[in-house]
């Protein structure tokens, strides 16, 4: 047998809480080779986090323990290594990068700095390391390398930083880089041309790539092959293709039958007086323009759909609707009456008809209530909407609306799961029985299976209840789903506007199609060919792909 | 389901209980309180006249002899009162003294701290520069001049003393409230149409509390002592009223030869800060209902 260049076999790793001890992996076993893409697919508490950081030795001993199983990387056990023997390697051979990379780049110093020191603790002189980050930040195409070196994580992007994490990973040229949840918290068309730099990367230094993933379209996209964990536990491996194609395990069935964006698509409704319609909204914060004359009409239970990345001023146009933000100009005549300029007194009784779900519902509900005092705490707000006898009942109804059980009600947030407290989130703005519902990214955070369940909550209480949504959402397959109506926004503009047909199935817009070009598609066949046609299209007036013949790695 | 199976959780005063028990420290602690607060309440009616009576035989009477009687078991002062008994009198000046200056400093501090926090630019500066006068102001001096003109007494003792500490919880409250106004639970509250009172009470101040009362606990110990120096000074309690501070500035000058004169009423003094501390320690975990799950499984594992 031919000795991989990582190989996990039977790895256990348990941790003691105070619910008892929680076995976070159980017998995991997998390998990596050079040159080779592993994808690692599972949901929240699937343990994919927990056997990468086995790998980088960062579990922390107690509460964690590794039971069992051994790590082997390039002929030695890594588990039987010293703590000093294994810092030697972690950096140097394998090297890792990380979901969110400003948590991870330190605010004080300038990024060059940080990138040399990379390798100065390593051992590489002072000089040389100047001159090798000069030559990385080139390579993974910060623009200005020069520049760059003495700014400050917060002077970039999102898209950059992730940029800068690869380039301090690969100052040692390291054999194997971990990559956890690389692009989950960028926009779709940098989450594409992260990918795609990693993949040029990984060609030219030949090194494994572990990437550790909840989306089945990143899989689709990078991975050669896959393995998808579910509660601690490898339940299948194959190449991506093959997984996709012929799932064997009922969970992976059930995972890539809840990826979204195969549904019917909605026809649009008939249309009929507008319940909300938006004109020439504007807002502006100092010399940045958020909301540059928006304008939209929205039907009594129609769902509409605000897709763009971040920054083009969706949750501004939310937080303006909500009157959590004062507009700069224009109007927003909700039921004839501009909600914009109403008095308290009249914006009192609108709270009722217009409601919120937030994207996180662990900081959009209060840790300190319960939920029994979460969802009736509209009805202590506006006490004429129910008598407080009949809250309890009410509250046990509401639960049970939102596939919750009515016992739930005595409990705090955080004992419950992320599709829970969302459902509860919900249950506390259907509580007011709005006419309105505005979603700002609600299912984003959430896993996919749960995303589906979640979606399906809300649609049904559309048609049952006749609730009209304004959906905000960077995802497109979600909308694709769930939307009667999308309107495409970039920097403050509406781009596009239509029914869902119009936009999914003919985008006039180059943004538009840029945007859905970028979107991963979970089936790593439709996925190879819309890289082709990603190539193909001319992106370069919208600024992607603004590398151009980038230096090699290899030979400096 | 019928809908009484909503609130099926225990009583909320059987379940502070059992958190309480589970934390060892904590109990003592508040048991500490308990007899400083019985103390407070009956002793000057109990045993007013032994504390004051002098015994000139008795002077600097040495601790733990008891064949006296179990009154000198902390010896005597330099009077020949005896200091067990004078202890647990001056527990109600002490006490009265450091919690209202305490609690009067913290509600009007907090209640200003919100306002400045939550209210709009214009108020907050106002008050803040309000807070920056009180803190510039030297507290001795200020004390010197209110308590010269109004004259030494416990009530004005408390109004001087809880005035010096007020900008500490305006302060700290403050930056609170404007970390925790951003929070998607407060504005998840705005969409709903909550008053700003409830915003405020409900869902911005219990978040602060915990700090507050933190704060509180230490102001506690400094407040008894700055009540000492003042009546140090000749401007705070007089004798013959009594208090802990006061008894420790009177043993000052026979620390050479009769230490327990300072030694008792310290004790006392940093045991109570001690047990407040203990205790704002445990109620800052009992009252976050994402963290009681460390009691409530100590005390399982106790049972």
């Amino acid at each position: 047998m031919t000795e991989h260049l990582l190989q996990v076999e039977g790895l256990s790793v348990e941790f003691h809480t105070a619910a008892g001890t929680v076995k976070a992996v159980q017998n995991v076993s997998f390998h990596l080779d050079r040159g080779e893409t592993l994808a690692i697919l599972g949901e929240s508490g699937s343990g994919k986090s927990v056997s990468a950081s086995a790998i980088m030795n960062l579990i922390d001993m107690p509460p964690g323990r590794i039971t069992s199983g051994r790590i082997r990387f390039d002929g030695q056990d890594l588990l039987a290594l010293s703590d000093e023997q294994r810092r030697r390697i972690n950096g140097r051979r394998i090297a890792m990068i990380f979901q969110d990379p400003l948590s991870h780049l330190n605010p004080v110093y300038p990024v060059g700095w940080q990138i040399a020191e990379a390798m100065t603790t390593h051992g590489t002189a002072g000089s040389d390391a100047r001159a090798e980050t000069l030559r990385l930040l080139t390579r993974v195409g910060i623009p200005e390398p020069q520049a760059a070196l003495r700014k400050y994580p917060h002077q970039f992007s999102g898209g950059q930083r992730q940029r800068l994490m690869i380039a301090m990973a690969l100052a040692m040229k390291p054999d194997v880089l971990i990559a956890d949840e690389p692009t989950t918290a960028l926009d779709v068309t940098v989450q594409a041309e992260v990918l795609s730099l990693l993949e040029e990367l990984q060609a030219e230094t030949g090194m494994g790539v572990l990437i550790i993933t909840h989306d089945l379209g990143v899989v689709a996209e990078i991975a050669d092959r896959v393995v998808v964990m579910n509660a601690g536990e490898v339940v299948e491996t194959g190449t991506a293709a093959q997984v996709y194609a012929n799932p064997a395990h009922p969970y992976t069935k059930k995972l890539i039958g809840a990826a979204p964006g195969k549904g019917v698509m909605h026809d649009p409704l008939p249309p009929v007086q507008p319940v909300l319609s938006v004109r020439d909204l504007r807002k502006s914060y100092g010399g940045f323009t958020a909301l540059d004359g928006i304008s939209f009409d929205l039907m009594p239970g129609e769902t509409m759909a605000v897709v763009g990345e971040s920054g083009s001023g969706k949750s501004t146009l939310a937080r303006i609707l909500l009157r959590l933000d004062q507009a700069d100009g224009g109007q927003a005549l909700w039921q004839g009456r501009d909600l914009l300029t109403m008095p308290p007194r009249e914006l009192f009784a609108l709270r009722r008809d217009l409601q919120m779900v937030f994207q996180d519902p662990t900081q959009s509900l209060n840790p300190r209530m319960t939920v029994f005092q979460l969802v009736s705490e509209a009805w202590v707000i506006h006490p004429d909407i129910l008598p407080r006898p009949r809250w309890k009942a009410r509250v046990a109804e509401l639960l049970a609306q939102v596939g919750l059980k009515p016992e739930h009600a005595a409990r705090y947030p955080h004992q419950f799961s992320g599709g829970q407290r969302q459902r509860i989130a919900i249950a506390r703005a259907l509580a007011l029985e709005p006419k309105l519902i505005v979603c700002d990214e609600a299912v984003s955070a959430l896993d996919v299976s749960v995303q589906a369940q979640v979606i399906d909550l809300l649609d049904r209480l559309r048609r049952e209840m006749g609730i009209a949504f304004i959906f905000i959402a960077h995802d497109l397959p979600v909308v694709r789903d769930f939307a009667d109506h999308v309107m495409v926004m970039q920097k403050g503009r509406v781009v596009e506007q239509g029914s869902v047909r119009q936009i999914f199935d003919a985008a006039r817009q180059p943004y538009t199609q840029a945007l859905l070009a970028a979107g991963l598609d979970p089936d790593p066949a439709v996925q190879a060919a819309r890289r082709q046609a990603r190539l193909a299209l001319v992106l370069q007036p919208i600024g992607i792909l603004r590398r151009n013949d980038p230096p090699s790695l290899r030979s400096p | 389901m019928t809908d009484t199976t909503v609130m099926d959780e225990p009583g909320a005063l059987r379940r502070y209980a059992r958190m309480l028990w589970a934390d060892k420290f904590a109990l003592c602690a508040a048991i500490f309180l308990l007899v400083v607060l019985l103390m407070a309440l009956f002793g000057p009616a109990l045993i007013g006249d032994l504390a004051t009576k002098q015994n000139l035989r008795g002077r600097n009477a040495p601790p733990f002899d008891l064949s006296r009687g179990w009154v000198w078991v902390m010896g005597a002062d330099a009077l020949g009162r005896p200091l067990l008994a004078r202890i647990i009198v001056a527990a109600q000046n002490t006490v009265l003294i450091a919690a209202g200056a305490v609690l009067g400093s913290a509600i009007i501090g907090t209640t200003l701290g919100l306002v400045a926090g939550y209210a709009g630019r214009r108020t907050g500066e106002v008050i803040m520069r309000l807070a920056d006068i009180i803190m510039s102001f030297p507290s001795l001096l200020l004390a010197v001049v209110v308590l010269y003109i109004l004259g030494p007494s416990v009530a004005n003792l408390v109004i001087v003393l809880a005035i010096t500490r007020i900008p500490v919880y305006l302060r700290t409250t403050r930056a609170e409230v404007l970390e925790i106004r951003e929070r998607m639970f407060v504005q998840a509250a705005q969409v709903m149409g909550a008053p700003s009172r409830r915003i405020l009470f409900r869902h911005i101040l219990p978040v602060v509390v915990p700090t507050l009362v933190t704060i509180a606990t230490l102001d506690f110990a400094f407040v008894m002592l700055a009540e000492s120096s003042l009546s140090f000074l000749g401007i705070g309690i007089q004798p013959p009223e009594i208090t802990w501070g006061l008894m420790i500035a009177q043993g000052k000058q026979y620390l050479a030869n009769a230490w327990w004169l300072s030694f008792w009423p310290g004790l006392a003094i940093i045991l109570t800060t001690l047990s407040l501390n203990l205790l704002s320690n445990w109620l800052r975990i009992a009252l976050d209902p994402v963290q009681r799950w460390r009691l409530e499984m100590r005390g399982r594992k106790n049972d």
